[in-house]
C-alpha cells in the first residue's frame, strides 16, 4: 500500500505537468488524425475508381505499417532537417499521418467497393450521377466500416504517439522516458496508464461519432 | 412505344447475349421477356435504360433512338424495379420512394404529396411507414415500395427485372394481382422479365420468349400457348399448356361459346363459382370436388347453370379450331 500512497502523492504533486503532457499528446494525435482522415478517406474513395493505382497505394501503405515506429520517427529526422524541422512536432505529426493511412485508406476502399452491387445498380438505374451515388448511397452505407478504420488508426496512434517523445515531440512518452532513465516506475505506470485511458476515451468518442453518422436504417 | 431494331449485345470475350432482337412494345402494354436463365432477358432489359451498351442495332422510344438521349435523363424517365428491390437501406421509406423526385428537384411539399399518393396506390399507410427503414418491412412490402419508387416521377416506361421473383408463391401471386390492378390505373408501358411461364401468361399482354439471346416467339399469351412456333416454345410452355391457357378464359367466355349445362335436378350442395372465375380454377374445383358439375352464379348471385369437365373440353376444342378465322376467341378477358 506504501507504493500506492507514493504514487498518489506523485500524481497530486505533478498533476499539472501530467496534464500538460496529456494535452500535447492529444494535440499531436488529434491533429494528425484530422489530416489523416482528410487525406485517407477521399483517397480511399478515389482508389475505387482506379484499380491500377489502388494496388500500388495499398501496397505502399502496408509497407509503411511494417516499419517499426521508432525507425520511422528516426527517418523523419534527416528528411525534415532539410527544412530545419528535424525534431519536434512536425516530423512526429507527419509520421503519425503516414501510419494512419493504411487502416483509413484500406477500410474506405473496401467499404465503398463492398457496397451491395444491387444498390449501386439501382442507384445508376434510377438516374443518379456518380457524385450523387457516392454521397447518397455509397458513403452512407460504407460509414460503419470507414469509421472502424478511423478508430483503429486513432487508437493505434495514441500508442505510437508515446514514442514521438524520442524526437522531441513531447506528449506522454516524455513521462515514460523519464521513468525509464530514472528507474522510477511511478512515472512509467502513470504515462502508460494515461495513454491507455486516452485510447479508451478516444475510442468511445469515435464510437459515438460513428453512431451519429450511421443511418438508423443500417443499425437497428 | 419501344422499338427494338436488330439489337445485339456481345460481351467482351463472350458469345452474343442478345442476338438480333426485333420487336415493338406498344404503349400501355406489359411485355414479358420470358426464357430460361442466361438467355439474355436481363441484358436486353438493361439496354433500354443504357445500363448495358448496345453492340449493334438500335432501341428507340417514341421513334427517338436512346443513343441520342442523355443517359441520366433517360434513366430518370424510366422506372426501374429489380428482384432484390434495391431500396437504399440508409434512407427512410419516404426518402426511398421520393428519391427520383429529389433528383429532379421537386419541392418538398410536392414530393410529400406524391409520396402519400403512391403509398395509397400500393396499399401501405403513408404516415406509418414514412420514417421507417427498408429492413423493418417484409419482403412483399419492400417490393411494393420498390414499385412505388419506380412510379414516383410518373415515368411512361417501367423496366421490371423479376420483380416478384424472390417472394414466396402466395405473396408473389398477391403482388402480381395488385400490380395488374395498379397497371389499370397507371397504364405504363412495361417490360417485365420473368422465367416463369405462369407469371408471363398472367402478367403479359404479349410475351417475348427468348433462347440464347434470340427471340423464339413474340405473341400474345393465348397465341403462344395454342400455336407455339417451334419445339423449343412447346417444350418451354410444357405439356399442360392447354390447362395453363385456361387461366386466360372465364366461365363467361365458355357461356358465350358453348353455353352452360342445365342445373342439376336433385338438391345440390357442392360449391358454386362466379361467372367471372377463370376456367383453370374452375377445372381444379371440379377435379378437387370429384363432382360432375359446379353451379355458376351471375353477378347477382343468381344460379344460371352448371359447368362440367366435358363442357370445358368442348370449349378448348372450339378455341383451337376457331383460331384460324378470327382473333376473337383469344381476346384477353378479365385478368
Ligand atoms: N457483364 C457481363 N459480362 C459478360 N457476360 C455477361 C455479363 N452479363 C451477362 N453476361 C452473360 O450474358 C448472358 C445473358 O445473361 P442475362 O442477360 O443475365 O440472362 P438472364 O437474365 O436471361 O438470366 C449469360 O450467358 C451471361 O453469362
Ligand atoms: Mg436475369
Amino acid at each position: 500500500m506504501n507504493w500506492l500512497n507514493d504514487w498518489i502523492t506523485y500524481i497530486t504533486i505533478d498533476l499539472s505537468h501530467i496534464l500538460n503532457l496529456t494535452m500535447e499528446h492529444v494535440e499531436l494525435v488529434g491533429l494528425s488524425a484530422i489530416v489523416a482522415i482528410a487525406i485517407g478517406v477521399p483517397l480511399g474513395i478515389y482508389l475505387t475508381t482506379n484499380e491500377a493505382l489502388a494496388g500500388t497505394v495499398l501496397q505502399a501503405t502496408s509497407i509503411i505499417m511494417t516499419i517499426p515506429s521508432i525507425a520511422l520517427f528516426g527517418i523523419m529526422i534527416p528528411v525534415f532537417s532539410l527544412i530545419n524541422q528535424g525534431i519536434g512536432f512536425v516530423p512526429a505529426f507527419i509520421a503519425l499521418i503516414l501510419y494512419s493511412q493504411l487502416p483509413i485508406i484500406r477500410n474506405t476502399y473496401t467499404a465503398i467497393k463492398n457496397v451491395n452491387p444491387d444498390l449501386k445498380d439501382a442507384a445508376i438505374g434510377i438516374g443518379m450521377k456518380p457524385i450523387q451515388r457516392l454521397v447518397r448511397v455509397e458513403i452512407p452505407n460504407a460509414i460503419p466500416i470507414i469509421m472502424a478504420g478511423v478508430r483503429t488508426s486513432v487508437v493505434m496512434n495514441i500508442g505510437i504517439g508515446a514514442i514521438a517523445s524520442f524526437i522531441g515531440a513531447g506528449g506522454l512518452g516524455v513521462l515514460i522516458n523519464q521513468g525509464i532513465t530514472r528507474s522510477d516506475e511511478k512515472l512509467i505506470v502513470t504515462g502508460a496508464l494515461a495513454v491507455s485511458v486516452l485510447a479508451i476515451i478516444a475510442d468511445a468518442i469515435l464510437w459515438i461519432v460513428q453512431k451519429l453518422l450511421t443511418s438508423r436504417g443500417l443499425t437497428d | 412505344m419501344i422499338k427494338f431494331d436488330h439489337v445485339t449485345k456481345m460481351f467482351q470475350g463472350g458469345a452474343k447475349a442478345v442476338d438480333d432482337v426485333n420487336f415493338t412494345v406498344e404503349d400501355g402494354d406489359i411485355v414479358v421477356l420470358l426464357g430460361p436463365s442466361g438467355c439474355g432477358k436481363t441484358t436486353l432489359l438493361r439496354m433500354v435504360n443504357r445500363l448495358e451498351s448496345i453492340t449493334s442495332g438500335d432501341i428507340s422510344i417514341d421513334n427517338k433512338s436512346i443513343k441520342r438521349l442523355n443517359d441520366i435523363e433517360l434513366r430518370r424517365a424510366i422506372g426501374y424495379v429489380i428482384q432484390s428491390n434495391g431500396l437504399f437501406p440508409n434512407m427512410t421509406i419516404e426518402s426511398n420512394v421520393t428519391i427520383v423526385p429529389q433528383l429532379l428537384r421537386w419541392d418538398a411539399k410536392k414530393r410529400h404529396n406524391r409520396y402519400k399518393e403512391l403509398m395509397q396506390l400500393i396499399g401501405l399507410d403513408p404516415e406509418k411507414y414514412a420514417k421507417r427503414y427498408p429492413h423493418e418491412l417484409s419482403g412483399g412490402q419492400q417490393q411494393r415500395v420498390g414499385v412505388a419508387r419506380a412510379l414516383a416521377a410518373d415515368p411512361p416506361i417501367l423496366l421490371m427485372d423479376e420483380p416478384f421473383g424472390a417472394l414466396d408463391p402466395i405473396i408473389r401471386e398477391k403482388l402480381q394481382d395488385e400490380f395488374l390492378q395498379i397497371q389499370t390505373e397507371v397504364k405504363k408501358t412495361i417490360l417485365f422479365v420473368s422465367h416463369d411461364i405462369d407469371e408471363a401468361i398472367k402478367m403479359g399482354d404479349k410475351i417475348a420468349l427468348l433462347r440464347d439471346g434470340k427471340i423464339m416467339q413474340y405473341d400474345r399469351p393465348a397465341d403462344l400457348l395454342t400455336h407455339p412456333k417451334n419445339d423449343f416454345v412447346s417444350q418451354f410452355i410444357g405439356e399442360d399448356r392447354m390447362i395453363k391457357g385456361l387461366s386466360l378464359h372465364t366461365i363467361k367466355d365458355l357461356l358465350r361459346e358453348v353455353g352452360l349445362a342445365e342445373m342439376p335436378h336433385q338438391h345440390y350442395d357442392g360449391k358454386t363459382v362466379a361467372g367471372s372465375q377463370n376456367l383453370r380454377n374452375t377445372l381444379s374445383i371440379l377435379m378437387n370436388q370429384g363432382a360432375e358439375q359446379v353451379i355458376v352464379t351471375d353477378h347477382n348471385e343468381q344460379e344460371i347453370g352448371a359447368v362440367t369437365i366435358d363442357l370445358i373440353q368442348r370449349y378448348i376444342a372450339k378455341q383451337i379450331k376457331g383460331k384460324t378465322d378470327a382473333s376473337l376467341p383469344f381476346e384477353r378477358v378479365v385478368r
